[in-house]
């Protein structure tokens, strides 16, 4: 069962003087369980792209299907609680609440969700754990390093129990250390639990990691190779 | 809903500068508003308690056409069903009879017209608290045969205690009335109009001086409260049809109801003119919070939080600061017009003249009436609801791609 579905999506900015044709006819499938990169140039449209897929923009032209849902038929407000329902975010760098501890970002999800006080406590703890920052759970956001704010961003991302995780660029911001240990924590849940993650990059030791890259070069797919 | 208390709580306190200085605008607002309506109460009901003890009550009950006229032709009995429905009026707490007219008064080579006022000494005291001013002599008793004169008035004739007053005047259907009377005692006002008015007599003698016998001009009502006023005349003027006159304060004395009015929309202007300024730097916080958070509102649409839900959370953060000035503003304004209910400030010098030239006792009042807080809570919401349709425009039309990109 395929978890995502696109088929010949278009996208074409007008905002600018001249026309920019940033996705021109992508088909894409994923399936449960996958663990992709994106890749490309700067402007290669991966952004683009990973918007579409979480239902954050929508295309011009094309179609996109989540677990057998036309997202592109959802009213803005359906579309929003489809989102909080079926898909984990990780943006590039600043995407926790600030006002709220580690914690309290991760069970702001869940609270959205209106999941009982009690579970969502533990699970955000678990969550938590499994990233590494069981001792960080009452620090904000301000206190934390790049890295393990990151860490909070996946913890947050899983909490809500999404069909996949898309993240752009998410260790664009980070050293290599903390770099490595981010892959390594989304790779464990991977393997371990099973959770999809789509991810872009530009770092070559995050494309190794991936075991399905997926090439983008002027908004085209050049090549979309799996390994193993 | 407890959760976007949280969120709006700390996020006003993300920058706790600019918090307290917006909170403070307000905080000055409601102050000064406060003050300024506590002030005019204050004045207004001074004013009102004037005109209503000393002179009119606050409703009055004449024979038809008294009040043109004012003569002593237009005096009545009042009926058993005029009384039975007095009485079963439930906002009257009391009324009482009275009979006024014009005389000459002299003593020596002096003679003055005034006013001559029949009362019935112990009711009227109880309506006007009368025996209050009486700075020499006595008070009246019932039934006396001697009259009580307001001061200045007792200068210019020349008189004092125990001097004897000759009032001549016209009687019912022109015949004539003439007497002497013994002078009781000496009223000084604290309103100086008061001081120049007349003189008060007993109600039985006047009606013998005016050969009207158990007739009355008026009956002073006094009702339980001011804001009945207007109930209970609506309410006389059903159930006695129109038997009789009955007016109440405003009609009776239109200058003070039109200067109360006046002196009410002028104020209205200054405080719009407040509330203004005190919405504007409400509105530039607001534009500025939203500025600073655009991602990271972005990221929360993004993550699933309806629009609905993030402009709930700005419109609580916008009426949380709000609050918090009323509450501070309250804090100050309420104990201390409190105590200046009860400790009005003395006025002196040129503005002291002014106030008693008006018939005013020199001092600033002050009213703590509900209404006068309940009033700005009122105003800093609706100024949030106004200010809260620009978070709203912007929440509904954020744009997620670039709210991201911030
Ligand atoms: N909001 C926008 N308005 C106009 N052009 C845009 C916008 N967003 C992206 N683009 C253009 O679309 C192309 C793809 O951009 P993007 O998806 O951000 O690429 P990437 O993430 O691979 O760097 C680029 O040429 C970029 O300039
Ligand atoms: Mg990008």
């Amino acid at each position: 069962m395929n978890v995502i579905e696109v088929k010949q999506l278009k996208k074409i900015y007008n905002t600018t003087e001249v026309k920019v044709n940033a996705l021109n006819g992508v088909d894409l499938t994923f399936e449960q369980g996958e663990f992709a990169a994106i890749v490309g140039p700067s402007g290669s449209g991966k952004t683009t792209l990973l918007n579409m897929l979480g239902g954050l923009d929508e295309p011009t032209e094309g179609e996109i299907r989540i677990g057998g849902t036309n997202i592109l038929e959802l009213s803005s407000s359906k579309l929003i609680d489809f989102r909080l329902r079926n898909i984990g975010f990780v943006f590039q760098a600043y995407n926790l609440i600030p006002v709220l501890t580690a914690l309290e970002n991760v069970e702001f999800i869940m609270q959205l969700q209106e999941v009982p006080k009690k579970e969502r406590q533990q699970r955000a703890i678990a969550l938590l754990e499994q990233v590494g920052l069981g001792d960080r759970t009452n620090s904000r956001p301000s206190k934390l390093s790049g890295g393990q704010q990151q860490r909070v961003a996946v913890a947050r991302a899983l909490a809500s129990k999404p069909k996949f995780v898309l993240a752009d660029e998410p260790t664009a911001n980070l050293d290599s250390k903390s770099t490595a240990n981010l892959l390594d924590i989304m790779e464990e849940l991977n393997r371990k639990e099973n959770i999809t993650f789509v991810f872009s990059t530009h770092d070559q030791r995050v494309v190794n990691k991936a075991r399905r890259v997926i090439t983008l070069e002027d908004g085209q797919i050049i090549s979309d190779l799996k390994k193993e | 809903m407890r959760k976007n208390l949280t969120l709006a709580w700390r996020n006003i306190w993300r920058n706790r500068k600019r918090t307290i200085i917006t909170a403070a605008s307000v905080f000055f607002g409601v102050l000064l508003s406060t003050f300024m309506t506590s002030m005019q109460e204050g004045t207004y009901s001074k004013m009102i308690d004037n005109v209503v003890s000393f002179y009119s009550g606050y409703i009055q009950i004449h024979q038809n056409d008294y009040w043109e006229n004012k003569t002593i032709d237009y005096c009545f009995t009042p009926g058993n069903s005029l009384l039975e429905t007095l009485k079963n009026t439930p906002d009257i707490v009391f009324h009482v009879p009275r009979l006024e007219s014009f005389t000459l008064m002299s003593h020596g080579n002096n003679t003055k017209g005034a006013a001559l006022i029949g009362i019935d000494p112990p009711k009227e005291n109880h309506l006007s608290k009368l025996s209050h001013w009486v700075v020499e002599g006595n008070y009246l008793k019932p039934g006396d045969d001697g009259i009580l004169l307001a001061v200045n008035l007792a200068k210019n004739l020349g008189v004092e205690v125990n001097d004897t007053l000759v009032l001549i005047s016209q009687g019912y259907h022109g015949a004539s009335a003439a007497a002497l009377f013994p002078v009781r005692g000496i009223l000084k006002f604290p309103s100086p109009a008061m001081n120049n008015m007349g003189g008060y007599i007993d109600l039985k003698t006047a009606q013998n001086f005016f050969s009207v016998p158990n007739q009355y001009s008026s009956l002073v009502l006094m009702v339980s409260d001011y804001s009945e006023v207007n109930r209970v005349k609506h309410s006389l003027k059903r159930d006695l049809a129109d038997s009789y006159e009955i007016m109440s304060w405003d009609e009776m004395d239109p200058l003070t109801k039109n200067m109360i009015d006046a002196d009410r929309s002028g104020a209205y202007i200054t405080k719009g003119i407040l509330y203004t300024l005190v919405g504007f730097g409400i509105f530039g916080t607001v534009i500025m919070m939203m500025a600073e958070r655009r991602k990271e509102m972005g990221i929360m649409v993004a993550i699933g939080m309806q629009r609905s839900q993030l402009s709930a959370i700005l419109f609580i953060e916008t009426a949380l600061i709000g609050l918090i000035g009323v509450l501070a503003g309250f804090a100050i304004s309420l104990p201390l017009i409190s105590y200046l209910v009860f400790h009005p400030i003395p006025l002196t010098g040129e503005a002291a003249k002014a106030y008693e030239e008006f018939g005013f006792e020199a001092a600033m009042y002050f009213s703590v009436q509900w209404f006068i807080f309940a009033r700005q809570v009122l105003i800093i919401f609706i100024l949030t609801l106004v200010i809260y349709v620009y978070p709203l425009v912007k929440t509904y039309g954020m744009k997620l791609t670039r709210a991201l990109h911030a």
